[in-house]
């Protein structure tokens, strides 16, 4: 079984390397096979891993010993158990699926093999990061998963929009990677050790303990290491302030977007949070940051969503705003709902992406909503499918969303938290939100007038054929993701209320609103009919309804509203204009400020003043001495007879 | 020893000698020869220093390999050469990066072909003289040598401004020399006539002259290293040093700075120490943050990796002076990696300026579409020096970053931010020189790497994928003498 848990990181490490160093060798066809074959090995000893751990075996490796110093051991390792296992599945599959869809979505695309190659090592960095022992590890394989987001948004190297996407991205993940680490370091520095099994064991021991981040303010050191760890997860998560990078990585090829920034990395953070569940439990105040965070990103982003027209930032403003549902129930201690949407969520919304891009395709790469329109009839199997996963992230009961985001509202509205109520409200309201702007998708794509006749990148009408449905390798994808944005929620039972999680996740008894939720569980129908009574359904009504209303009984009166809502509008429009302030104080400001630096410390004060001021001082003293240094027989005698007298006078006078 | 042998004089002598007989071969003409033998040199230098890591006894402390031999009778100097873990890595990365050097100058240089290699491997020697010198005079002298081959240099291959960089380096760094000097003399004199380190680690001192010998030691050391604010010589040598000087510059003679604080400062002074490390912490951050701002606003690319240089050299200082064992071990950890991957980048500079003619970055733009081999390597690269987990440019930052926390938590922070400044200028510059459409015909024009390029930046970056994935072979041979330092550090000194 040892054998297995590096054989699931490895094959895809493998496939990778083939592909990326032999790429050329062995042709697209050879790399997108052996990345596949790859990513199949590891899909099926996931599968194996899970159903031991279902028998209920956990296991603790050390592969190696990375590095020994003073009297620390940072170790290379695994651990498995129910969390690992079910991440390993979730990645290894999602992965499994992109990789053949890959195989349609880039088939003209002249980096093919690299493109195979690098979705191979981000799925080996992921899966390195979801199986580790440790936080060493842990923090190698989220750097990896960065460093390969970062190469795959700037995929497409030569546009401008893309490059600078990647670069941001990086960038806002190094700020919260710096938090990330410094947490890390300060665990090491009070548990003497990086292992989690041992920091976790020590917790409670250590919680006590404060730290004096500056003088006078003495914070606990449980709140001080989770809010660092913290900063971590607001990077790779995309939480609010450190957003902002997530839509623009909408500039890496589809594929990506599904498989990276919607279901596997970016809930990077929901699970070290809950992998960090006995740290987290150990501070309310750390919790209520988590909490609020959450909300304040689940609602703002989906407004966003509201207005955008590209189809894949919808979709990514979407996957902001359901993150910040993951969010917030890691803040309200119902870790097991949070992980049970991430999955939910990786099944509809890589569904969501990947049906996105097979129309983006049968446009010829039109992504512009309002140059779509009456697809439905021309394709039939993406629309099915991304309707399943629409309803799926609306949260229609019966389909796998309901079960994750209705649990997650509940445990808030439970939660006793500071800045629980707010949390449920956002939440609470986000479902109208959300329910507008996917069926504002849907339709805008699927249905009304067909817009994508006429001049533009779409031009259908220029070369005369209808836009047709994609091949079998994008539509397979397709039908095998939504099968689990149906079912998937249906595990609801167990994996909240059953104890799915086991050890693997600890709650206080004072927070357990799961536990409490538990009690009044009474299996999938009994909660489906419930939900029929509370108020998120009627919000998800609501906002398909206004949806219909609006974008097809009355397309003309988007344009109405937008008119009046003027500013409203535009601060949705311009997404509350972080961008352009993060550029000027942080792009700019940095700039400005390293000039100032440069000029004024480098160049006018040490060299100017000190460097070439010695200089200068030396050349003015070699200019007298020189001076002295005549030449004439006379200046010297002169000089040695004005010595003599001055030596003689020295030796009578005293 | 192996058979023998003075494996440590091998490996100070035989580059000397090889390139004594380079010299030989005279004139241009008999260029392939001086190549051949150069390249025969420097391997032969570097298979030398392979038996010292396989012999090395990481568990001993003290002093391994020893040799003495009287020098200098009548002064009671001696030939004392020895080595701990620090010196051995320094040793084999000196050794290693001259045979890199040899192969990247082979056909780039085209004046004066054998002085040029000559003088690499005079520069080699000496500075494993540095490296293994136990008597203070002995180190004195080579430390000075090795001002000559690198001011000759950067004087004769450098750039068009090339005489006021060469002159600028050498004045500031003999400026801080002499004082070096002064300091070692005092010390003989106080200890009755010695210049043996290990005797001057005995020698107790009262605390203002182990101030005063602080800072004598100080001012050389510092400006080496270099350390903010006596850094500004450094990026105008590395403009104008020819590829191979820069790399050497960069990755070994910056640590001699690094060295003399671990070899001579801490066990010496160990009192002062404590009392200034306050200062050296300071001036450490401001070249982590300080000259990490700098660098992000640099136009030539050399400039750019001399300054994030400083800032890298900035843990190894801070490491130093945290007196604790990750941040010892972690500083030279990130002495090692800082040797391969500047050395990597300044290659990768080297790389463009022979097929373009420019360091600048706006004369750059889309290099990927016609290198992309290169490109990778150097996306390698770049991640290094941005500290990327994997790579070795993390393990000693993660290292110094984990023993600054357990001095204090601002220390830490203000280190860390180096994995947002180091990013954004190292990628900043990647993504103008390299992303994007081909930016003007010289771009367009360019052929990707030869095997020769190929070889010496595929043998680098080798290196610095597997002390990123594997480290602890390399921390491993330090524990025991870092565990040596740190006790001197903490035994009082004063009578």
């Amino acid at each position: 079984m040892q054998l297995l848990y590096l054989v699931i990181p490895l094959a895809p490490l493998a496939g990778a390397i083939i592909a990326g160093l032999f790429g050329w060798a062995i042709g697209r066809r050879g790399a997108h096979r052996v990345t596949i074959v790859g990513m199949v090995i590891s899909t099926l000893a996931s599968a194996v891993v899970f159903l031991d751990v279902l028998d209920g075996a956990t296991d603790n490796v050390s592969v190696y010993t990375w590095l020994a110093s003073g009297n620390t051991r940072f170790e290379v390792g695994f651990l498995i158990d129910r969390l690992s296992a079910l991440m390993m599945l979730v990645v290894s599959f999602v992965s499994l699926m992109v990789h053949v869809y890959t195989i349609g979505y880039m088939a003209d695309d002249p980096g093919y093999q690299r493109f195979f190659s690098y979705i191979s090592l981000f799925t080996f960095f992921m899966l390195v990061l979801v199986a580790s022992n440790n936080f060493l590890q842990l923090f190698f394989g989220w750097e990896g998963v960065g460093l390969m987001s970062y190469l795959l948004i700037g995929f497409w190297y030569t546009r401008p929009t893309a490059i600078y996407a990647q670069l941001k991205a990086f960038l806002a993940n190094r700020v919260g990677d710096f938090g990330f680490l410094v947490g890390i370091a300060v665990i090491l520095m009070y548990f003497g050790t990086l292992d989690y099994v041992a920091v976790f064991a020590n917790a409670r021991s250590l919680a006590g303990n404060t730290i004096e981040v500056l003088p006078g303010a003495t914070w606990s050191l449980m709140t001080v290491i989770c809010i660092l760890l913290f900063m971590g997860a607001m990077g790779k998560s995309a939480q609010f302030p450190l957003h902002v990078w997530l839509p623009d990585s909408m500039e890496g090829p589809t594929p990506i977007s599904a498989l990276i920034h919607a279901a596997t990395m970016v809930t990077a953070g929901i699970f070290m949070v809950a992998r960090m569940s006995p740290l987290y439990e150990l501070s309310e105040t750390a919790l209520s940051v988590v909490m609020v965070i959450g909300a304040i990103t689940g609602l703002f982003m989906a407004l966003v969503a509201i207005v955008q027209n590209d189809i894949k930032r919808v979709v990514a403003y979407s996957t902001l705003s359901q993150l910040g549902y993951m969010t917030v129930a890691l803040g309200a201690s119902a870790y097991a709902a949070g992980i049970f949407h991430l999955v939910t969520h990786a099944f509809f919304k890589a569904l969501l992406f990947l049906g996105a891009g097979s129309v983006i395709i049968a446009l010829h790469h039109e992504q512009d909503m309002r140059r779509m329109g009456g697809l439905r009839k021309h394709m039939p199997i993406t629309y099915w499918t991304t309707l399943i996963g629409a309803v799926a992230s609306v949260g229609i009961p019966g389909f796998a969303g309901f079960f994750s985001k209705d649990a997650i509202i509940e445990a808030v509205h439970l939660s006793r938290l500071p800045g629980a109520g707010i949390a449920y409200f956002a939440l609470a309201s986000t479902v109208f939100v959300t329910a507008l702007y996917t069926f504002r998708l849907l339709f805008m794509t699927f249905h009304g007038a067909e817009r994508f006749h006429g001049p533009g990148k779409g031009a259908h009408g220029e070369h005369g054929h209808a836009p047709h449905e994609s091949p079998a390798v994008v539509t397979v994808p397709l039908v095998l993701l939504a099968i689990p944005s149906i079912l998937a929620g249906y595990g609801i039972g167990p994996v909240l209320f059953g104890g799915y999680f086991g050890d693997s996740i600890v709650v206080a008894p004072g927070h357990d609103v799961l536990a409490q939720m538990g009690r009044d569980f009474h299996g999938v129908i009994a909660m489906m009919e419930h939900a029929v009574a509370t108020l998120p359904f009627w919000f998800a009504l609501a906002g398909i309804a206004t949806a219909w209303y609006l974008y097809l009984r009355r397309p003309d009166l988007p344009d109405a509203i937008k008119e009046r809502a003027g500013l409203l509008y535009t601060v949705l429009e311009r997404k509350y204009g972080f961008d352009e302030a993060y550029q000027w104080l942080f792009g700019d400001g940095a700039v400005r400020f390293g000039t100032g630096l440069w000029k004024g410390g480098d160049v006018a004060v040490i060299d100017g003043v000190f460097v070439d001021g010695s200089a200068r001082a030396v050349a003015w003293f070699a200019a007298v001495i020189r001076f002295l240094q005549s030449g004439f027989i006379y200046h010297y005698a002169f000089a040695m007879i004005i010595g003599i007298l001055v030596l003689l006078t020295m030796i009578f006078v005293t | 020893m192996l058979l023998g042998f003075p494996l440590l004089s091998l490996a100070i002598w035989i580059p000397i000698l090889a390139g004594v007989l380079v010299l030989a071969t005279g004139p241009d003409r008999n260029a392939p020869a001086a190549r051949l033998i150069a390249l025969a040199g420097s391997v032969l230098g570097f298979v030398v220093t392979l038996p010292l890591y396989a012999r090395f006894d990481p568990l001993a402390s003290g002093f391994q390999f020893e040799e003495l031999a009287p020098w200098i009778e009548s002064f009671n100097v001696n030939y004392h050469l020895g080595i701990d873990g620090v010196s051995l890595l320094l040793i084999l990365l000196n050794s290693f990066t001259t045979v890199l050097v040899v192969l990247a100058g082979w056909e780039v240089i085209r004046t004066r072909i054998a002085q040029y290699l000559a003088a690499f491997l005079f520069l080699s020697g000496f500075m494993n003289g540095v490296f293994s010198a136990l008597d203070a005079l002995l180190f004195y002298v080579f430390f000075e040598a090795t001002l000559i081959p690198m001011f000759i240099i950067i004087g004769v291959w450098g750039g068009p401004n090339r005489v006021y960089a060469a002159v600028k380096f050498f004045l500031y760094t003999l400026m801080g020399s002499l004082l070096l000097l002064v300091a070692l003399i005092y010390l003989y004199n106080v200890s009755d006539g010695s210049f043996s380190l290990l005797d001057y680690y005995q020698l107790p001192l009262p605390l203002t002259a182990q101030i005063l010998i602080f800072i004598a030691f100080f001012m050389s050391f510092a400006v080496k290293v270099p350390m903010w604010p006596l850094h500004t010589w450094l990026p105008d040598a590395h403009v104008e040093a020819p590829t191979g000087g820069s790399v050497v510059l960069a990755a070994i003679m910056l640590k001699l700075g690094a060295y003399g604080f671990i070899r001579l400062s801490l066990p010496i002074v160990p009192d002062a120490s404590h009392a200034l490390a306050g200062v050296v912490i300071a001036l450490s951050l401001i070249a982590v943050v300080y000259i990490g701002l700098v660098a992000l606003v640099q136009a030539d690319m050399k400039k750019l990796i001399a300054y994030s240089s400083i800032s890298h050299m900035g843990f190894v200082t801070l490491g130093i002076f945290i007196f604790n064992a990750h941040g010892m071990e972690g500083a030279v950890i990130q002495m090692i990696s800082h040797g391969f991957i500047s050395g990597a980048l300044f290659l990768c500079v080297g790389v463009l300026y022979d097929r373009v003619h420019s360091r600048m970055i706006a004369d750059y733009g889309g290099v990927v579409n016609t290198m992309p081999v290169f490109a990778a390597l150097f996306m390698l690269f770049a991640m290094a020096n941005s500290g990327l987990p994997g790579t070795s440019g993390f393990v000693g930052e993660f290292m110094v970053i984990v023993g600054a926390v357990k001095v204090n938590f601002w220390y830490a922070a203000a280190a860390a931010t180096t994995l947002v400044f180091g990013a954004a200028y190292t990628l900043w510059m990647y993504k103008r020189v390299i992303f994007g459409a081909v930016a003007n015909r010289h771009v367009a024009a360019l052929s990707d790497l030869g095997a020769r390029e190929f070889l010496v930046l595929g043998l680098l970056a080798l290196a610095v994928l597997v002390m990123g994935v594997w480290p602890n072979p390399f921390a491993e041979v330090l524990h025991a003498s870092v565990n040596d330092l740190l006790n001197h550090v903490t035994q009082s000194k004063l009578p």
